[in-house]
């Protein structure tokens, strides 16, 4: 199990490693930063003095040298455009992430799987058949279609809520966090409804495959021959056992939603990370990506070295092929 | 007397029942975020427009941009080589401090030892060669030679407390490094609002990035009080999450609605102002003359550039069809161009008019030229700088094409175009200019200059046009302090550089904004969003 361990970390830090390298050297090709930082009236004396200060004027090994060796004392770089640590950027809009990736995902279960279980229940009524004509739209209709529409409805047209943002925010053990406001709970609402109608259309699916399997297993036969009433069965027996799979799912797209809202939190104008890497984009802020981009891939590697871990721990086989090759 | 007093107090009671507290607030949704509330630390727009809430400069520049007192009272030319500023008496800081000319040398002193600054202000200071402040309200400035754009550079940066900013008594200008500077402030410490310690008509009291920034009226202020209490501004970078915020009522006012959504605002009930700005649209044509040169794009020239040619570039310029792409592309927010600046913008005239429509003339100067069949060419452009970028590039590209030039567009986002025009990889390029000074010499000496390190000239003419006479005339006007003069100096350079057509101007930009019936605002020239100028209306 050690050998196997040790194996695995080495493969996850070379995952790291190459990443970063293809990472810095493919925004290196982008564009100058300074022919876009740079007031448009700097001559060259001036372009030369800003390339100096940003420690853009150094040769490409040279930076990336420079960038591997504080990156290994924990430090990303600092934005050229905020002159903060991009790493604390970054963390600082964590939290709004956070909230709408969590709200998202409430709001995903609490419509797909009621809606699920009903399709699977009785798929070929009306309403079954209609709950997965829905979910066809919720997995076709592309996310910043919905939330522009969302916007015109019940903002523009309806006024019963804000069009984009963040609400107010109170701290709670130093963080600053919006859902413990109604301002901040209206705030988020569209855009955790838009990032949320993909998934519920995947729950949705998941919950009807489940519950019609799970209808004719066996433990549902015995509870019914038992003379458990019909909403037990339901809401005790089959949900417990659909939610494995879903929980799953839910936590392998979890990881997508954080690293990803990016098109909903543009639509919505929501301080997210997502907003911010494309927000850096747009002003060559190396840094901030290539922070974001590191952070993402450090995340997907530990969450995938944890799972094969896990893997090899619930199965020998696995560390035994690992030994044998 | 009496009588009048109470009818007075029943008027302000009125006034007040029907004025609520939510009015005086101003929430405004701007398009690009202020980097830093530090004034020093990023000379772009959006700061720029922000620091002149908070912190004041010496002269300010109104709607048209000309000139006038602000933080100094009254300036002028002691002499060839030196400015005298009476600042204003009775000025003080939001922290209660006297506002004298220590603060103004500190500030100069400040500004290049800002740490990481991605675009600082030496370029307003670097004229200045020594500075004395013989009494508190007075400040000398010494320059090298002739320096007539003093005061314009003085309006540039704003000015900062030397004392909250902990300078030492011994406080001296000193070009390239001056005495007594203490340790300055570091760019995050603005960001505190106890530190952003200015003499404007707002205070800052509320900053998180990306969400929102808070603005509180100075009540100590000296000049007019604005009318908001408190403004905000929320960063909405994408345009229409921005005219959604507008006309669903979470926003006062917006900068830079797009042209296709005016119908929807006006329906909506809001207004719409639009207002001439400092900004050219213009085509830059490849003219170096350099060893071994290949023109990028060009080809059925047998090697040669078409563009030195000046019956080309003529013909060229003539082939544009100005009108046409103001009306149809520019929903005709636009005007026709004939020079680098509007009028009535100082060096320009009035009797430049914008280049006739002449398909056939071109075709004429295009035969004479020995190019009777024309030729090809790649016209670079970005697609999302300016208004509607990239379909005025294909509209120029069509009209080219309609005399026989045949011409593709390849347009790109604006780093990349950016970086790739200043390898010169376009041999024609579309692209913009805001003369930030509002004056014809910021343009000429950006655009049409021969490039040269030295003064700093031609640092934008990426086309490398080169004109003895437009040098002279421009390095004259430059050193001459007498404004008339300087005036004709600059109408002339302008004059031989059009009428020689180094630069194809196509169209001025017009800035719209758009808000609720019940404010109004005036456009101004240099595009900048001024909560204080923010008046309520009808």
């Amino acid at each position: 199990m050690l050998v196997y361990f040790i194996r695995r970390l080495g493969q996850a830090a070379l995952v790291v490693a190459v990443m970063g390298a293809i990472v810095f050297v493919s925004i290196y090709m982008v564009g100058n930063p300074v022919d876009v930082l740079a007031n448009p009236n700097a001559d060259a004396k001036e372009m030369a003095e800003i390339a100096g200060r940003l420690g853009l004027d150094k040769p490409l090994h040279e930076q990336f040298a420079l960038f591997v060796w504080n990156a290994l004392h924990g430090d990303l770089g600092r934005s050229f455009v905020f002159n903060e640590p991009a790493l604390k950027l970054i963390i600082q809009r964590m939290p709004a992430t956070l909230e709408l990736a969590f709200a998202a995902l409430i709001v995903s279960v609490l419509i797909g799987i009621p809606l699920g279980m009903l399709a699977g229940l009785w798929p070929h009524s009306v309403w079954g058949r209609g709950i997965m004509t829905g979910s066809i739209l919720g997995f076709s209709l592309p996310n910043f279609w919905i939330g522009l529409m969302l916007i015109l409805l019940f903002a523009v047209q309806l006024r019963w809520l804000p069009s984009g943002g963040r609400g107010e925010t109170v701290t709670v053990l130093g963080v600053p966090v919006s859902f413990l406001t109604v301002d901040g709970l209206r705030h988020l609402v569209l855009p955790a409804f838009t990032l949320a109608l993909y998934k519920a259309a995947l729950v949705i699916r998941l919950a009807r495959a489940g519950t019609r399997e799970a209808m004719l297993q066996d433990y549902v036969r015995f509870a019914r021959a038992k003379g458990l009433s019909p909403s037990r069965i339901i809401l005790v027996h089959v949900l417990k056992n659909i939610m494995i799979p879903i929980t799953t799912v839910l936590g392998l797209e979890f990881g997508g939603m954080i690293a990803f809202a990016v098109v909903t939190e543009t639509v919505f104008a929501y301080p997210g990370m997502g907003k911010l890497l494309i927000d850096s984009i747009g002003r060559l802020d190396r840094p901030i990506i290539v922070a974001y981009l590191m952070m993402v891939v450090v995340v997907f590697v530990v969450i995938n070295f944890v799972v094969d871990l896990i893997y090899a721990a619930l199965d020998p086989r696995v560390r035994l092929s690992e030994q044998g090759s | 007397m009496v009588v009048s007093r109470t009818a007075l107090l029943a008027g302000t009671v009125l006034a007040c029942v029907a004025v609520p507290a939510v009015a005086q607030e101003l929430k405004i949704g701007v398009a690009s975020e202020a980097t830093s509330i530090d004034p020093h630390f990023h000379n772009v727009g959006q700061n720029n427009a922000l620091r002149r809430h908070i912190f004041e400069s010496l002269v300010f520049v109104d709607a048209a941009q000309k000139p006038y007192p602000g933080l100094a009272a009254s300036w002028k030319a002691v002499d060839d080589t030196t400015w005298e500023f009476k600042l204003r008496p009775g000025v003080k800081f939001s922290n209660g401090q006297d506002f004298t000319a220590r603060d103004v040398v500190y500030s100069v002193c400040r500004i290049p030892t800002v740490e990481n600054s991605p675009s600082n202000f030496t370029i307003a200071t670097k004229g200045i060669e020594s500075m004395e402040t013989p009494d508190p309200l007075t400040l000398v400035v010494k320059t090298k030679g002739p320096y007539p754009l003093m005061p314009l550079d003085m309006g540039v940066f704003g000015i900062i407390s030397a004392q909250a900013s902990g300078a030492g008594a011994d406080l001296k200008f000193k070009k390239g490094g001056c005495e007594g500077l203490g340790t300055p402030p570091k760019s995050a410490d603005f960001n505190d609002p106890a530190k952003a310690v200015g003499t404007g008509p707002y205070k800052l009291a509320e900053y998180t990035r990306g969400t929102r920034l808070a603005l509180e009226r100075n009540d100590g202020y000296w000049g007019a009080k604005p009318h908001w209490k408190t403004v905000v501004f929320r960063p909405i970078t994408s345009a229409g999450p921005r005219v959604a915020a507008l006309v669903s009522g979470d926003v006062d006012m917006i900068e830079n609605p797009p042209i296709q959504d005016f119908d929807l605002i006006k329906k909506a009930g809001l207004t719409i102002v639009q207002g001439l700005s400092n900004r050219i649209i213009y085509v830059h044509l490849d003219q170096f003359t350099g060893p071994d040169w290949k023109t990028p794009g060009v080809k059925g020239t047998d090697g040669k550039n078409p563009f030195l040619d000046k019956r080309v570039r003529q013909a060229m310029s003539k082939a544009i069809n100005r009108d046409a792409i103001v009306d149809r592309i520019m929903g005709g927010v636009a005007k026709p161009a004939g020079e680098l600046l509007p009028v009535p913008l100082f060096g320009t005239s009035e009797d430049r008019k914008p280049e006739k429509y002449d398909p056939e003339g071109a075709k004429k100067l295009l035969a004479e030229a020995g190019y009777p069949n024309g030729f090809e060419l790649t016209l670079g452009s970005p697609n999302d700088r300016y208004i509607n970028d990239e379909k005025v590039a294909q509209a120029v590209a069509q009209m080219f094409t309609r005399v026989g030039i045949k011409t593709g567009v390849d347009s790109m986002t604006a780093s990349t175009f950016f970086s790739r025009r200043n390898k010169y990889e376009f041999s024609a390029y579309l692209a913009g200019w805001g003369a930030d000074t509002g004056e014809m010499s910021n343009s000429i000496v950006a655009l049409i200059a021969t490039q040269d390190a030295a003064p700093g000239f031609g640092n934008t003419n990426r086309g490398r046009y080169s004109n003895k006479t437009v040098d002279e005339l421009t390095r004259k006007a430059l050193t001459t302090i007498d404004d008339k003069e300087r005036e004709k100096l600059l109408q002339e350079a302008s004059k031989v550089g059009m009428e020689d057509y180094g630069i194809i101007p196509l169209h001025f930009e017009v800035t719209p904004w758009a808000f609720r019936k019940t404010i109004t605002y005036t456009p101004r020239v240099d595009q900048y969003t001024l909560a204080y100028e923010v008046k309520p209306g009808q």
